[in-house]
């Protein structure tokens, strides 16, 4: 093996500005590989995090996944029976024995839960109306499953509970109101309930929607403002383990029957773009190691075209086809090798320059830099693909290489 | 010099001929014996087969009829990868061009086979390899390239790889082909030395009735046939 390496270093010597350029093709594609997979991947964890962080990982709804079967359907179960505009009996009952499943989940290692009744209502103060929703929430578990006390910018959750018919809403519709910490507000339900309101707090996520659009009230003073006494309509979940939000509600909704959504689930749209995103980043760094995987052919093909007398006398002398093609494998592998190397320091020097970027705008994540995620495994990833390319860009020159008769090339050297 | 009665000879070629897919015949229906510490003359005419049958004789090529007994083995039972290995320890070749490796040194270019065979380990391979350059006069040329040496030098440094496995059969394609007649004069010298003192076969083709008539035996081939097999002072 010392020997074919020897060998190998030896042969590619020769065409050592070649071989340069098609250890720099690669090292480009590797590089540029490493430092776009460090963008996009810095800025889809940023992006998950956040909804991870804002939004609750698994919600349960007062729905059902499907319209509960009609009588009518269920009775001819083979007919032609098609119901259409069936229309609710009576207005959505909110979670059935929600307290029991609530306990139910709390029980479970790693998963803290929350009843919740979210509800419309017009908040009004002085002549201006606001359309918002109120998210009546127990504030101890809620605190447990969001992350609303980290952005509350006034006041603090649990104020909620020290105050008659406290409100919670965002810096954004506080303003929209012009109302301030203290000030008394008027809410009024779509069935026609009104409670006289006190802000006892602020909060800024920084999502446009939870900031406008957004306030909470204690569980039990949404239930009065709605008229739905002892109603919830979602349980949310917090896990300790995210990446078990997916299954755990398949499992919950198969258990209790409600509607059952984890994030993953809410973001669909948001995560595909992610997918397509993804499979566009590797098909173009993929196209670039491609066409260095062409440079690394060629140049094992030029060298085998090149060495026909060595590989001629090399056989001769009674190495075996296994070894003359190990010997332009190698090479190959070589090449590849040392540009994933380089490619490795230049992606790390690409993802420091772009860390060193400034927008000079306060972007509403607060930073005014490229969010880069630095993972070992995605050098290791271009790395490996980078000496795979190279090997098999290095098998059929090689190949051709073994086959080669020795006799031939012998008798028309003399 | 010669084997006793129930030894195999070093080399048999049992009734050989080789014939192209086309058609063409490189040589027909030899049937040749070779002795330890032969020294063998094939001569002939410009396309007559001479290069045809050392290649068979080497186990480069293969006959399609007939077969090749390699110290009493038939080679036509082995595959090719125990051809290589047969060739890489049995055999050496010369031929008219050096075939050296441009990029390697004279000393690289003899470890070439001594590391291939893998027997000898770093030093030995090496003390090995400048044994056989110095018994060639070529200490000196040890560290240089291939182009840094003369013709004969190169053509001495490609024999001293060919001994490099301490082969019992040197087959050497027209040598001194490349060389003037006092480079030539020492190749045969050496070939002469390889014979008597060391009792290996050495099997020669050569143009030159001269440097023919120094072996011990020649093999005059006309249209790839055997027309005469004797001594070569005749
Ligand atoms: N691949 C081939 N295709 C067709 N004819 C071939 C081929 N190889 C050899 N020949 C022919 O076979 C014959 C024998 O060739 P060979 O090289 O063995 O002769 P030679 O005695 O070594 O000749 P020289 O003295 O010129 O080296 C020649 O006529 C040659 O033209
Ligand atoms: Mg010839």
């Amino acid at each position: 093996m010392r020997l074919l390496l020897d060998l190998a270093r030896g042969m590619l010597a020769r065409r050592r500005r070649q071989t340069l350029v098609s250890v720099f093709g690669v090292a480009l594609g590797v590089a540029f590989f490493i430092a776009i997979a460090a963008l996009m991947r810095g800025f889809q964890t940023y992006f998950i995090s956040q909804i991870i962080d804002v939004a609750p990982h698994i919600t349960i709804k007062d729905e059902m996944r499907d319209p509960p079967p009609q009588a009518a359907a269920l009775a001819h179960p083979e007919g032609a029976v098609a119901i259409a505009g069936v229309r609710p009996q009576d207005r959505v009952r909110g979670i059935r024995a929600a307290g029991d499943k609530l306990a139910m989940l709390e029980a479970m290692e790693g998963v803290a839960a929350a009843p919740v009744l979210t509800g419309q209502a017009l908040l009004r103060y002085g002549s201006r109306d606001v359309s918002v929703t109120i998210v009546g929430i127990d504030p101890v578990r809620h605190a447990r499953v969001s992350n609303i006390q980290k952005d509350m910018t006034h006041g603090r959750i649990e104020d909620l509970r020290a105050t008659a018919n406290g409100l919670i809403i965002g810096e954004a519709l506080a303003q929209r109101l012009g109302v301030g910490l203290g000030d008394t507000i008027a809410a009024v339900s779509p069935r026609g309930v009104t409670l006289s309101m006190k802000v006892v707090g602020l909060f800024r996520t920084g999502i446009q929607t939870l900031d406008q659009q957004q306030g909470y009230a204690l569980l039990k003073v949404n239930q009065v403002l709605q008229d739905r006494s002892n109603v919830v309509n979602q349980i949310q979940l917090r896990l300790r383990d995210v990446t078990r939000a997916e299954p755990l509600a398949r499992e919950i909704e198969a258990r209790f029957g409600d509607r059952t959504e984890s994030w993953e689930e809410q973001n669909k749209n948001f995560l595909t773009v992610f997918v397509i995103q993804n499979a566009v980043m590797y098909s173009v760094t993929g196209a670039i190691l491609l066409v260095a995987a062409f440079g690394i052919y060629n140049i094992i093909s030029t060298v085998v075209y090149e060495k026909t007398r060595d590989i001629a006398i090399l056989k001769s002398l009674g190495f075996t086809e296994r070894d003359i093609q190990m010997l332009f494998l190698v090479q190959g592998i070589v090449a590849g090798l040392l540009g994933a190397v380089l490619g490795c320091v230049l992606g790390a020097v690409m993802i420091e320059g772009l860390a060193q970027v400034r927008f000079g705008v306060e972007a509403p994540s607060g930073s005014d830099r490229f969010i880069l995620a630095r993972d070992w495994r995605v050098y290791l990833l271009a790395s490996g693909f980078a000496v795979l390319a190279a090997g098999i860009a290095a098998v059929i020159p090689a190949r051709r290489a073994s086959r080669l008769d020795p006799v031939q090339v012998v008798r028309g050297a003399a | 010099m010669s084997d006793g009665p129930a030894d195999p000879p070093l080399l048999a070629a049992e009734r050989v001929t080789r014939t192209l897919p086309e058609g063409v015949t490189l040589v027909a229906d030899i049937s040749l014996r070779f002795a330890r510490g032969e020294f063998v003359a094939i001569t002939g005419p410009s396309g007559s087969g001479k290069s045809s049958l050392l290649y068979l004789l080497g186990l480069l090529d293969r006959p399609t009829e007939g077969r090749i007994l390699l110290e009493g083995r038939d080679t036509a039972e082995l595959d090719a990868e125990e051809l290589a290995a047969l060739r890489l320890a049995r055999l050496g070749f010369v031929f008219q061009f050096h075939f050296l490796l441009p990029e390697f040194s004279s000393l690289d270019n003899v470890l070439i086979p001594i590391r291939r065979l893998g027997r000898l380990d770093a030093a030995a391979a090496r003390a090995q390899a400048m044994r056989l350059l110095g018994t060639l006069g070529l200490d000196a040329a040890a560290t240089k390239l291939p182009e840094q040496l003369s013709g004969g030098m190169r053509q001495r440094v490609a024999i001293a790889r060919a001994l490099a496995n301490d082969p019992a059969l040197i087959l050497a394609d027209e040598p001194t082909g490349n060389l003037d007649t006092k480079n030539a004069a020492a190749v045969f010298d050496i070939f002469e030395r390889l014979v008597r003192e060391e009792g290996r076969t050495v099997i020669v083709v050569t143009h030159d009735p001269d440097l023919a008539r120094r072996c011990s035996r020649r093999v005059h081939l006309v249209d790839g046939r055997v027309v005469s097999d004797g001594p070569a002072s005749g």
